[in-house]
């Protein structure tokens, strides 16, 4: 998207935001990747890993991203985003590791029956799990400071101990764009190159640089039920219905992508990115609403980040 | 305040997005991005400012607004009002404590712009947390509360935003509805700070009067205050002017990050361009090295450019295969930067860990990272007073000027005309914190301005012709204690096998090159200096050298150490007991100590620091002087 040719060298540049977040992100996921031994990617495959995926292709080229994508993966995800997520490891040349607790696994731990204790297994365990399995020493994620308020606070270079932990009030001072990647033998950080992205940022970017992004972000006719005042898409023959309930078809598209049992969507009619930030816009609704998991108490989020959720 | 103006804005937005969302998209497109700082003391509105920006340019949706009003009625310091300090104080902790403890940043944006925001803590041992909000911004916004006046947190602030290099400084009187939109207060607590910040260097800043709680003065001009005729503070923060696109007029500098190669046939130098313009077919030079080259490619994803600015990440190739590599600094040809190891600079200490001078620690600038030790400081500036003191160390939150040394040379700019060459963080080795912010003033050495030849007969290329690897055979220990005697049988025997070497000794360097120095402690580190230096062009030249000097202290000896490349400087310690070393006495230089005809005499009344782990340990009282050599010799050769 940087397209400076009609620009006479002699005179200045205001660069866009867009270009400046640019910049900065791939200038994260160099520094990493010079000062790391064993990144990896986390690769959800919603559309914040879709912007980070296409940022680490920009950073390294001509050169394929030099580390592998790690998707901690509950089992409960939408199909489209299986789909998408294999599609978009063989286009970029990347390696996918599919991780699954095998813990959760063999329990059978769903969204359905288990609560809480499915994101606490698949997702935060899982991903403890991955890590300390594969060794990785730094692991990018695509969190956004914008997204909730324990996020707003969290350095780009998020240091955890060696039990995963986060700890608010010990962070390590991040001054200019000098980062500080140096840790002790087991210790890891999470680094998040789009920090200083907003969710407008990242659908105008996917928007402009024609990013491929799940087709479940935009509106379609989908079959559907209503339960706890969300709006759930009957995804797969795992759904149970309970007595009464039949699945309607409504006109969907979901604004955040997680494991379907717990991902709420809207109803829209908008079927272009465009008219999908046109709704976005005029909404009055935060992001992170359709998910159910910040809604326990206050601050849920800051205690599942102490706690090693990403 | 005017409440019909605000709907109005918000309103042709929204006509906008609604009708047509793609000119909307266009025009988002286009905006600008501007970063800026909040700070003032605890209680001066700082967090309720920024809750009025966001509620203003309309980021908060009604979901945040419906929390907000629970939590404004829970825990909320505004009666039955919005508190909208609410929206940002994230943690809970800080919840419970009513105070910002950490930087926290938030995003906006208006019409014309896009902003972050960095939300800095009041409290004084948060010092750390302003310096890492105030080292990305353009803009400072310090907020003063209008009952109570310039404080010392003021004071702080402002010196800590004009320290970090911020040009655009906003003096928000804040609270103006509980002084009765009073413009006598608003006009002495102006004249009050301007006599502070002129006095720090502060030549200009922006000063207005206004109520973030009340909203006057925020986004819509205040009807309760008809005496002021200026900007609001969100007209101001649309219109002022960036920083950014200043750095495009300095000269080409590029710290390397990475070397991207993929393939024999692509190597490429990427990383994100601190200054200026590069062209293809630019002439450009590296540094530390000073090899030249020319620009063939400025490579992206998206297709080569013909030319890239200041702040943008790109990769370019090279005409010639030089050397470059990451903690390089791509140059334009003809300004390069200065080089150089030895610095005066302005720390801000931000570890619970006072600053141990002499220390080692990592000091990362750019993309570089290398080993620093900090001397003792110049002095400590009390930000209240702007007093020097005297200082031995830097505790938590202290600034202060010290003179910083770099283990090698480092392509740099002072701060002040360049802050990604000229400020760095400190690193402890231990503990992997990062203890200090620094800011380079300049370099203390003369060589500043020479610029390294860069040689086409490489060191490596002329130890290669003499079939040797050049080495510095460093022997240590107390006078007498055998350290002549050995360094010249290892020499005999280096040369019998055909090896070339030089026997650098201490007696007849100080009959020439060392003539001016004496026996004082200062003295005796610049005698080791000059023999250091001395030992490293021999080296160059693919010498082995020996030398025999007491050198008795470890910082002069590690000094040496960190001169060379690694693995060629062999310390050996020539371990004699002072009772044996004094009853040889080959030239009755204890006795003469002992009667104190020679003073600082090591040993005697000025001490010897053994080394803890030198690379080749001989013990005089176990082998005689042959075997020892025997046993260098074989060392080295193996």
């Amino acid at each position: 998207m940087i397209n400076t040719s009609s620009v006479n060298p002699d005179s200045l540049v205001t660069l866009t935001h867009l270009q400046r977040l640019e910049a900065e992100s791939i200038h994260i996921m160099r520094e990493v990747v010079s000062e790391s031994e064993k990144p990896v990617m986390l690769y959800s495959v919603g559309k914040d890993s879709a912007v980070m995926l296409h940022l680490a292709r920009k950073a390294f080229y001509p050169s394929p991203p030099p580390f592998p994508l790690l998707h901690v993966d509950t089992t409960w995800k939408f199909r489209a985003m299986y789909e998408l997520r294999d599609q978009m490891a063989s286009e970029s040349g990347m390696e996918l590791l599919v991780y699954q607790n095998p813990e959760a696994k063999e329990r059978g731990i769903n969204p359905f029956d288990h609560g809480s204790l499915h994101t606490d297994l698949w997702k935060t365990e899982g991903l403890k799990q991955a890590l300390d399995h594969y060794k990785f020493d730094v692991a990018f994620g695509g969190a956004r400071r914008d997204e909730e308020k324990s996020r707003a606070k969290e350095r780009i270079f998020s240091f955890r101990s060696a039990n995963h932990r986060w700890d608010a009030k010990n962070q390590r001072p991040e001054l200019w764009n000098l980062y500080n990647a140096k840790k002790a033998k087991g210790e890891s950080i999470r680094v998040f190159p789009i920090s200083n992205w907003t969710e407008l940022d990242i659908w105008q970017y996917i928007h402009l640089e024609n990013i491929p992004i799940v087709p479940l972000y935009t509106a379609a006719m989908r079959p559907t039920v209503i339960r706890d005042g969300l709006l759930l898409m009957v995804d797969d023959e795992r759904f149970p219905l309970l007595p009464g309930e039949t699945p309607v078809q409504r006109s969907i598209r979901f604004r955040t992508l997680g494991c379907y049992p717990l991902t709420g969507a809207v109803e829209s009619t908008a079927d272009t990115l465009p008219a999908v930030i046109q709704e976005m816009l005029l909404t009055t609704t935060s992001e992170r609403q359709g998910r159910a998991i910040d809604h326990d108490q206050t601050a849920s989020m800051e205690k599942k980040k102490q706690e090693g959720y990403f | 305040m005017n409440t019909l103006q605000s709907q109005d804005s918000v309103y042709r937005t929204d006509v906008l997005i609604a009708q047509d969302i793609d000119a909307y998209l266009e025009r988002h497109q286009h905006k600008s991005l501007l970063r800026f700082i909040t700070c003032g003391s605890v209680d001066d509105g700082k967090s309720t400012l920024i809750g009025r920006l966001l509620y203003d340019s309309k980021m908060i949706f009604e979901d945040q607004l419906a929390a907000l009003e629970a939590d404004s009625k829970r825990v909320g310091t505004q009666g039955q009002e919005i508190d909208f300090a609410l929206l940002v104080d994230g943690l809970a902790a800080e919840r419970e404590q009513g105070i910002t403890i950490d930087v926290a940043y938030r995003f906006f944006a208006t019409e014309k712009r896009k902003f972050i925001v960095a939300d800095t803590p009041g409290h004084e041992q948060y010092t750390r947390n302003m310096v890492t909000g105030a080292s990305t911004a353009d803009l400072a916004i310090i907020l003063i509360d209008a009952r109570k006046g310039v404080l010392t947190q003021t004071r702080r602030h402002s010196y800590l935003a004009h320290l970090i290099g911020i040009r655009n400084i906003v003096l928000a009187v804040n609270k103006m509805d509980l002084v009765d939109y009073d413009q006598a207060k608003y006009e002495a607590i102006v004249a009050d700070y301007r006599g502070f910040a002129q006095s720090i260097g502060i030549n200009d800043f922006t000063p207005m009067p206004i109520s973030g709680f009340k909203g006057d003065n925020v986004t819509d001009p205040s009807a309760n205050m008809p005496w002021y005729s200026g900007s609001t503070l969100m007209a101001h923060l649309e219109t002022v002017e960036l920083d950014t696109t200043v750095d495009q007029i300095k000269p080409f500098r590029l710290p390397v990050q990475w070397v991207n190669r993929p393939n024999l046939d692509f190597r490429g130098f990427s990383g994100l361009i601190a200054s200026g313009v590069i062209n293809a077919g630019d002439a450009i030079r590296v540094l530390p090295s000073g090899k030249t080259s020319t620009v063939t490619r400025i490579v992206t994803r998206d297709g080569d450019l013909p030319h890239a600015v200041a702040g943008q990440s790109i990769t370019l190739c090279f005409a010639d295969e030089i050397d470059c590599s990451r903690g390089d600094v791509i140059t334009q040809v003809d300004a390069p930067t200065q080089v150089a190891d030895q610095f005066e600079s302005t720390l801000v200490w931000m570890s619970d860990e006072a600053l141990i001078p002499g220390r080692p620690y990592w000091l990362k600038i750019g993309t570089r990272t290398v080993t620093a030790t900090i001397h003792a400081p110049k002095y400590q500036i009390n930000v209240n007073t702007l007093e020097h003191l005297a200082a031995k160390t830097l505790e938590l939150n202290a600034i202060g000027v010290a003179v910083v040394t770099t283990d090698r040379p480092i392509p740099f700019e002072s701060y002040v005309n360049q802050r990604a060459l000229g400020g760095y963080i400190l690193i402890d080795k231990f503990t992997n914190a990062t203890v200090a912010a620094g800011m380079l003033h300049f370099s203390l050495r003369r060589a500043q301005n020479v610029h390294w030849q860069a040689l086409d007969v490489t060191r490596e290329f002329r130890s290669g012709l003499k079939h040797q690897k050049s080495a510095v055979l460093w022997l240590t220990g107390l006078s007498g204690s055998g350290k002549s005697t050995i360094a010249n049988l290892v020499e005999k025997k280096l040369a019998s096998l055909g090896r070339h070497t030089f026997l650098l000794d201490g007696d007849n360097i100080r009959h020439g090159l060392n003539k001016d120095l004496g026996f004082t402690q200062a003295d005796r580190i610049e005698n080791i200096r000059r023999i250091g230096e001395v030992a490293k062009l021999m080296t160059d030249a693919g010498l082995i050298v020996l030398t025999a000097f007491i050198s008795p202290f470890h910082a002069e000896r590690d000094l040496v150490r960190s001169m060379m490349p690694e693995g060629e400087f062999v310390e050996i310690f020539i371990d004699t007991p002072l009772e044996e070393a004094e009853r040889r006495d080959v030239k009755g230089l204890y006795k003469k100590a002992r009667n104190g005809e020679l003073k600082n005499f090591t040993g005697i009344d000025s001490p010897y620091e053994a080394p803890e782990s030198p690379e080749i340990h001989i013990n005089t009282l176990d082998m005689t002087a042959e075997q020892a050599a025997d046993l260098i010799v074989s060392n080295l050769l193996d």
